[in-house]
């Protein structure tokens, strides 16, 4: 009798649960991506269901070459972000003085915060032509006169990293915070040389931390359309751009899917082989 | 190697010297551009030509101060609504996720998850337009077959909110998760004994545990939803979010006001961070 009440009560509970979970998620995620689809095999001039927009993006050199492109960079970006994270979080973590880590670890999260746009207005600042940097090197000599510094892909590349870093050592720093110094210091003790440290323990020991970092980094680079667009200037040629362009400025929202579509389905793809390669799983990564 | 081995001096200095290095990157663009909020210059540029408030507090007619600037405040009021919209919402089916997630068993669990976090692998750039399709689909369906036009379905205050709680919601669950697991559920059990309903249990017991978490949750959904850009781009109408509104001005060049705003936008940002991080670390205690 008591049991039986008793499950009763805990079906509504998930009944309360579940319904508003499900909604959010079949209205908000899963229709508007199928819609997406639907919409990048439709026309506005003709009827039914058509090719024409994959057609034109496969005939059109500018569209695939940029797809190309912003596919590589974003690949090329991670690997950066992911050469500079890594040092620096074993530093925050291993390293320093452990007083000095809190204030280290404040100094990290900050910036975290601070809006993507506002970020990158500080970087326009600092390297247009008029800008502080340039002052600084014609003042002491260096330039005869000012270079405009931004807007090549450089300085885009530049900008890219440093808005999306701090998603790369964050989570490492989650997992190496758990890492017993004893292995490492029994390592050493045994004669191991730093370089085996590093890839017999330390970075076997961070993968779910690399491998959730590299994913949101490279999906933030993949779909960014601020620090392209501010700091590569006309020749960024971003994918996100031309998405941008189809929807709001010529209104071919049919293209504009398409691409969309494309896009996605090049994000989805890379992270599936990303971990197939490291034999990791996607629930676990993201925790 | 670490701090518990020995190291050569030449080891510890390279290594204080790149993190220097970084932390000097990291900080670089933040600091010229509060600094330059202060210029008494008609643009973000050097050089120093005094001491000025005037970014914040100029009337015009040749400086227009931030608290005098109505575009730009008009911006700030849009986010903060935008904001505290999103924090309620995402905040209220995130706590609902977490306990769906931690404490049902359903069919299609493993499945269900995946789609729950599956906006954070998203781009938002595609999350904003296919809601933005979708709910133009939507609403000319519902005005051809019911004749009412839903004003929230198109471009709008509503729509920001709602695209932006789609991918938020997620980091709250998350976080909110997070919290839950560490839930000790014999006391749960010890208040059921003593007659408790399940109900009770959840909002005497349960949320009392978990309040750090939703606060804490409510406050990362609340900084992202207000400085989110990409998938906001696609569903505004007529009000603009401070991030649009400051994006056009950047890109076409403005005066320093934007200099003004962003000092105060870092330091609110940098209270609200620190100030969670150390909840965070009290809760953990």
């Amino acid at each position: 009798m008591m049991m039986k009440s008793k499950t009763r009560k805990i079906r509504w509970s998930f009944i309360i649960f579940f319904i508003p979970v499900a909604v959010w998620l079949f209205l908000l995620i899963v229709l508007p991506h199928l819609e997406l689809l639907r919409i990048s095999f439709t026309s506005t001039g003709s009827d039914g269901y058509t090719l024409v927009n994959y057609k034109a993006f496969f005939t059109e050199p500018i569209y695939w070459l940029t797809f190309v492109r912003t596919a590589l960079y974003s690949i090329f970006v991670t690997a950066i972000v992911l050469a500079i994270s890594l040092p620096v979080a074993f530093y925050i973590t291993k390293v320093v003085k452990v007083k000095a880590q809190g204030l280290l670890m404040v100094l990290i999260l900050v910036p975290f915060w601070v809006s993507e746009l506002i970020r990158v207005y500080g970087w326009m600042i600092l390297l247009r032509e008029s800008g502080v940097l340039n002052q600084f090197l014609v003042k002491i000599g260096v330039f005869n006169q000012p270079i405009e510094l931004l807007y090549n892909d450089i300085t885009m590349i530049m900008g890219l990293v440093y808005t999306s870093m701090l998603f790369m050592i964050v989570p490492i720093i989650g997992v190496l915070g758990s890492l017993d110094d004893a292995l490492i210091e029994a390592a050493h003790d045994l004669g191991a040389k730093k370089l085996a440290i590093w890839k017999e323990i330390i970075i076997p020991y961070s993968m779910p931390g690399i491998m959730s970092g590299s994913i949101i980094v490279f999906m933030l680079v993949l779909g960014s359309y601020l620090t392209p667009k501010l700091m590569g200037g006309k020749n960024s040629l971003w994918f996100t751009e031309q998405i941008y362009n189809q929807i709001i400025v010529y209104f071919n929202w049919e293209q504009g899917s398409a691409f969309g579509f494309l896009l996605l389905l090049l994000s989805s793809m890379i992270i599936w082989v990303a971990l197939k390669l490291t034999k990791q799983s996607f629930s676990e990564v993201i925790k | 190697m670490i701090r518990t081995l020995p190291n050569s001096k030449g080891y510890l200095a390279g290594y204080k010297l790149f993190i220097l290095i970084f932390f000097l990157f990291l900080f670089a663009p933040l600091v010229i551009t509060m600094i330059l909020a202060f210029n008494n210059s008609m643009f973000p540029s050097l050089p120093w030509k005094g001491f000025t408030l005037d970014w914040f507090f100029g009337e015009g007619p040749e400086k227009i101060g931030l608290f005098h600037d109505k575009i730009n405040l008009r911006g700030i009021a849009t986010s903060f609504k935008t904001a505290v919209a999103v924090a309620f919402f995402s905040t209220l089916i995130g706590t609902l996720a977490s306990f769906l997630f931690e404490q049902e068993n359903f069919k299609f669990k493993g499945a269900l998850y995946f789609l729950m976090i599956a906006p954070l692998v998203i781009p938002g750039v595609i999350l904003g337009i296919s809601i933005l399709l979708f709910s133009n689909s939507v609403g000319i369906f519902i005005e051809d077959t019911l004749g009412i036009y839903l004003k929230f379905l198109t471009p709008s205050f509503w729509l920001v909110v709602i695209g932006q709680f789609s991918f938020i919601t997620t980091i709250v669950t998350l976080i909110i998760s997070a919290r839950l697991r560490k839930f000790d559920r014999t006391l749960e059990e010890a208040a059921f004994n003593l007659g408790a309903s399940k109900f009770a249990v959840i909002w005497f017991i349960t949320l009392k545990f978990l309040r750090p978490a939703m606060i804490g949750g409510a406050a990362i959904a609340f900084l992202m939803s207000f400085e989110n850009f990409n998938t906001t781009l696609f569903l505004i109408g007529s009000q603009s979010t401070l991030p649009i509104n400051l994006y056009q001005q950047v890109r076409d060049g403005s005066t320093p006001v934007i200099n003004a705003i962003s000092f105060i936008l870092i330091i609110t940002t940098s209270i609200i961070a620190v100030a969670n991080l150390y909840g965070g670390k009290k809760e953990d205690t």
